[in-house]
């Protein structure tokens, strides 16, 4: 397979380069009676959530009001 | 002249002070407002890092370590994008900014946010590697099942390459263009509390 892979050059793609997570097995998902989602999207959504909240609460810095 | 018409209806309804403004209402000073901003920035990006992979080809974005990171740019400002633009839309719709005849701006939002997910469809179908025809492969189905297989055929690869370079992204900045122009006319909507609080303060006794 991997000889293959060398061979076809450019098409390779994601084999020559290792990845910070391994990524040559199937996506874990999330399920939970008719929800399922990828990890994946879950926790971006998550994060996405969160940063929503936080731009409410967190206060904006002010610049001095001008004269 | 059909010139000077269209010159005083554009300064009339976009006067340069509005246009480029250098000061907003005091309702402005929070975080949920950067979020429109932040999307734009995170397109300048996307266009710039994808005119670089389009210059340079897939054989370089496949195989040079700059080639990769340019790739790698592009997908995350990709994701930033889509991550802002998702805050934004939450933001607005709880503001409801479509109030106060911007009815528009809402709908040009909305439009840029349906043709922005063609328009990373089509980029997962430009990689030109395995991940692409796999996608392509699942997709044809769905496309002819709606019955646009014959228009949209995600199969070849000019065809979707050229959706994904050209004819979406000019549509996608001509809509954010637009979008912000209207944004620039009409201003950035009030929130509720403060549009309650100057009709009470309007029907006060001088």
């Amino acid at each position: 397979m991997r000889e293959m892979a060398g061979r076809l050059g450019p098409l390779r793609g994601g084999l020559a380069a290792p990845a910070v997570f391994n990524l040559n097995s199937p996506a874990h998902y999330v399920h939970w009676h008719f929800f399922q989602m990828s990890v994946a999207n879950v926790i971006l959504i998550g994060l996405m959530i969160a940063v929503f909240i936080l731009a409410l609460v967190i206060p904006f810095p002010k610049r001095e009001i001008e004269k | 002249m059909w010139t000077e018409r269209i010159r005083s209806r554009a300064v009339g309804a976009l006067p340069p002070e509005k246009l480029l403004p250098d000061r907003q209402p005091a309702y402005v000073s929070s975080w949920i407002y950067v979020f429109g901003v932040a999307t734009i920035a995170a397109l300048l990006v996307v266009v710039g890092s994808g005119v670089i992979l389009g210059l340079k080809g897939p054989a370089w974005w496949h195989e040079s370590g700059v080639g990769k990171f340019f790739n790698s740019i592009h997908l995350w400002a990709v994701e930033v994008f889509f991550f802002a633009m998702v805050v934004h839309l939450w933001g607005k719709f709880f503001m409801g900014a479509w109030r106060g005849g911007r009815a528009w701006i809402w709908v040009t939002g909305a439009i840029v946010f349906l043709v922005s997910i063609g328009t990373a469809f089509t980029g997962y179908l430009s990689q030109q590697n395995f991940d692409s025809q796999w996608i392509a492969s699942e997709g044809k189905d769905g496309l002819n099942s709606v019955g646009i297989g014959a228009f949209f055929n995600v199969a070849d690869f000019g065809q979707m390459y050229t959706w994904h370079v050209i004819l979406l992204p000019v549509a996608v900045v001509a809509l954010v263009v637009g979008h912000v122009l209207l944004v620039r006319k009409h201003g950035v909507v009030p929130p509720y509390a403060a549009k309650v609080a100057r009709a009470a303060s309007a029907k006060e006794p001088a």
